[in-house]
């Protein structure tokens, strides 16, 4: 048997995996990005794992999160990744600061007014109006022990309050507005910051660099809960249904322990069972701090939100975008953000 | 034209002999039929082009735009008819307003001051002075760069922290300003950019048009003796005034579809600051990660109602130039 693999941009994928459904021409399997495992679940083109055969017992609950909707689930996890906090060691010990200090918000922010007291810039992060807004600010958000169902939360408000005091104190560049996450890389990669919001993919490079990592903290002490990152493998509706078979004995071969630490090793994921993290993580001890991040991620579609999620998320960096550029107070841009999450859910 | 010449030269013939017309004619009504059938041969390409790659398209968009679809509809293909209520939505929505308005500034002033700047060195370039071939080369730059390159350079040099023109400003003791982060400037760095993207195709287009005007006319003038002011505003304007019709109906149609420059530079943000129709359209159907395409397309076509009520105004003022 021969597989051919077609590449596409992420941006595209979403569209054309739907084009294909409508043509009737889906690939056997299809790999995507987690959040889009919902879409393409409501558009009815994907199989679950007991039409397809798939085994799912030995993955993570919260990583395989993003596959399950109502009780049943679309695809296996290849990977995952999600954010941490980057540090300057140079920068932090030139300030005082020791990093294992940084366990919630006040020493966080206590610490980039010591940063900024040496000259040296604080913190950056992506801020931008698209997807990659909102997951930056999830750890924040969930930190504050905010719920994506009401986005006007006092613990919401906090959130991003925390956020725009950064901004409007000098502790974050106004930049990180536009900034992706790629350029807010940038701007860290230039050795002036002394922490950067980032994920899993930039470990090398920032090893390189001699950049270290902590997890982010929520409000009041602890590691806050970050989004998973990470792409599934999906099983595409087909009209010869015998096909299904073959396609899960292809992904569970690709899936199997040895395979995907070599996968995960060479895309920076984490892996989605217990023994793939242990192979990692028995080969570079480094890793362990990204599987403990990864260990209390979770799914941004979970808590069975599904396609409610890119509604609510659109909102989210809606108001994450007025308030950070002084448009609207946090707290007006997070009302007006519901009421359109709410008016867009029930659309 | 073919077809009715024939016709009239078999009239004719049916005067000279009617007897004999029975057995030809049947034939002459072959061969016009023949030569009817391949005038249609010829055109169909053409028709078949139109109708595949505009009419149908246009179809789809109107047909999208009138029924409520969803991922899953968008996969069957049985969304329900939803009639004018997804223009009503996109109507009513709060980025509607400071769509329309950003889109109505952004196409105004740019081709305001795109058309004026284009011209005036049109006018400017056209008397030749040393080097000006190769400054007016120059100046067509712009044109050459692909749009991801110059948005991406304009988006650096406007970054709020380490751009060279906050850098500038700093050296001259301006205070630095947040060009592409902060709501009041946003659309105003668009412009700017999608300006300076757009000299050149005005430049070009009004020198050429300056070229058909005949030597004789300004001549005349200047021994009428007109002074430089006079001329222009007496004989250089009115005369340009077919082609500027014609560049500023192109100029509003490509400015009103801008789409590139605004996305590199801003995705339309901060907020809804810098987001055109054109923006909020692409926004709704490719910028989440759950597409609302039937809104997408409502947006769409609003543009291209837009955009072809300026092409009939266009198509009555210039009937009207005709008939002066």
């Amino acid at each position: 048997m021969t597989i051919k693999r077609t590449a596409y941009d992420t941006t595209a994928l979403t569209t054309q995996a739907l084009l294909a459904g409508q043509q009737g021409n889906s690939p056997n399997i299809l790999l995507v990005d987690n959040p889009v495992v919902s879409t393409l679940t409501r558009a009815g083109i994907l199989t679950t794992t007991a039409q397809n055969g798939l085994s799912t017992g030995a993955i993570a609950q919260n990583i395989l999160g993003a596959g399950v909707m109502d009780g049943k689930t679309y695809g296996v996890p290849i990977g995952a990744n999600t954010l941490a906090l980057y540090y300057n060691p140079k920068i932090l010990q030139a300030a005082g600061v020791s990093p294992s200090s940084i366990t919630n918000w006040s020493a966080l922010t206590a610490a980039l007014a010591k940063v900024k007291a040496i000259g040296k810039k604080g913190i950056t992060f992506s801020g931008i109006n698209t997807e990659e807004g909102s997951f930056q600010f999830l750890p924040w958000f969930w930190g504050a022990g905010a719920n994506l169902t009401t986005l006007d939360s006092p613990q919401a408000i906090a959130a991003l309050t925390l956020w725009t005091t950064w901004i409007k104190d000098g502790y974050a560049p106004n930049s990180v507005i536009q900034d992706t996450q790629t350029t807010s890389w940038q701007e860290f990669q230039t050795g002036d910051f002394a922490f950067g919001e980032n994920g899993t993919w930039q470990k090398a490079l920032a090893a390189q660099m001699g950049a270290d990592v902590i997890q982010i903290p929520a409000e009041n002490g602890g590691p806050a809960p970050v989004p998973t990152g990470g792409e599934f493998f999906t099983i595409p509706v087909q009209k010869d249904t015998a096909t299904y078979a073959t396609s899960a004995k292809i992904v569970q071969c690709l899936s199997s322990t040895s395979n995907i630490v070599t996968t995960d090793n060479t895309l920076n994921y984490i892996a989605p069972t217990q023994a793939g993290q242990q192979a990692q993580v028995s080969a570079d001890g480094t890793l362990q701090s990204w599987v403990s991040a990864v260990g209390v991620a979770k799914a941004r579609t979970g808590d069975n939100l599904g396609t409610k999620y890119p509604i609510i998320s659109q909102q989210l960096w809606t108001a994450v975008q007025k308030a950070e550029s002084g448009a609207a107070s946090s707290a007006s841009a997070l009302q007006a953000a519901q009421s359109a999450a709410t008016a867009g859910i029930s659309k | 034209m073919t077809a009715g010449r024939s016709r009239a030269r078999s009239a004719v013939r049916h005067r000279d002999g009617a007897a004999k017309a029975a057995p030809s004619r049947a034939r002459r009504t072959r061969l016009r039929h023949s030569t009817q059938w391949a005038a249609w041969g010829f055109i169909a390409p053409v028709v078949g082009y139109l109708a595949v790659f505009y009419a149908y398209p246009l179809y789809r968009n109107i047909d999208l735009s009138i029924r409520s679809y969803t991922v899953a509809s968008f996969i069957t293909g049985d969304a329900p008819y939803a009639g004018l209520a997804n223009y009503s939505d996109i109507i009513h929505s709060s980025t509607f307003a400071p769509a329309l308005i950003n889109t109505a500034i952004f196409v105004f002033a740019s081709i305001a001051l795109q058309f004026t700047i284009g011209l005036a060195l049109a006018v400017f370039f056209f008397r030749k002075f040393p080097l000006s071939g190769s400054l007016r080369a120059l100046f067509l730059i712009p044109w050459l760069l692909p749009l991801l390159v110059s948005a991406s350079t304009w988006s650096w040099m406007l970054n709020s922290d380490s751009g060279i023109v906050n850098a500038l400003l700093n050296a001259l003791s301006v205070g630095p300003v947040d060009w592409l982060t902060s709501p009041s400037w946003s659309l105003a760095s668009v412009l700017i950019a999608n300006i300076w993207i757009g000299i050149p195709f005005n430049l070009v287009i009004m020198y050429s048009g300056l070229q058909s005007i005949s030597t004789d006319v300004f001549e005349a003038a200047a021994i009428d003796g007109a002074s430089g002011w006079q001329r222009f505003w007496r004989i250089t304007f009115p005369l340009l005034r077919p082609v500027s019709a014609i560049t500023l109906l192109l100029g509003f149609i490509y400015t009103l579809k801008v789409f590139d420059i605004i996305w590199i530079m801003t995705r339309g943000g901060p907020a809804t600051s810098s987001t055109t129709l054109a923006i909020w359209s692409y926004q709704l159907g490719f910028g989440s990660l759950l597409p609302d395409f039937s809104s997408a397309a409502a947006v769409g076509n609003v543009l291209i109602i837009i955009a072809v009520i300026f092409a009939l105004i266009y198509i009555r003022v210039r009937s009207r130039l005709e008939a002066i």
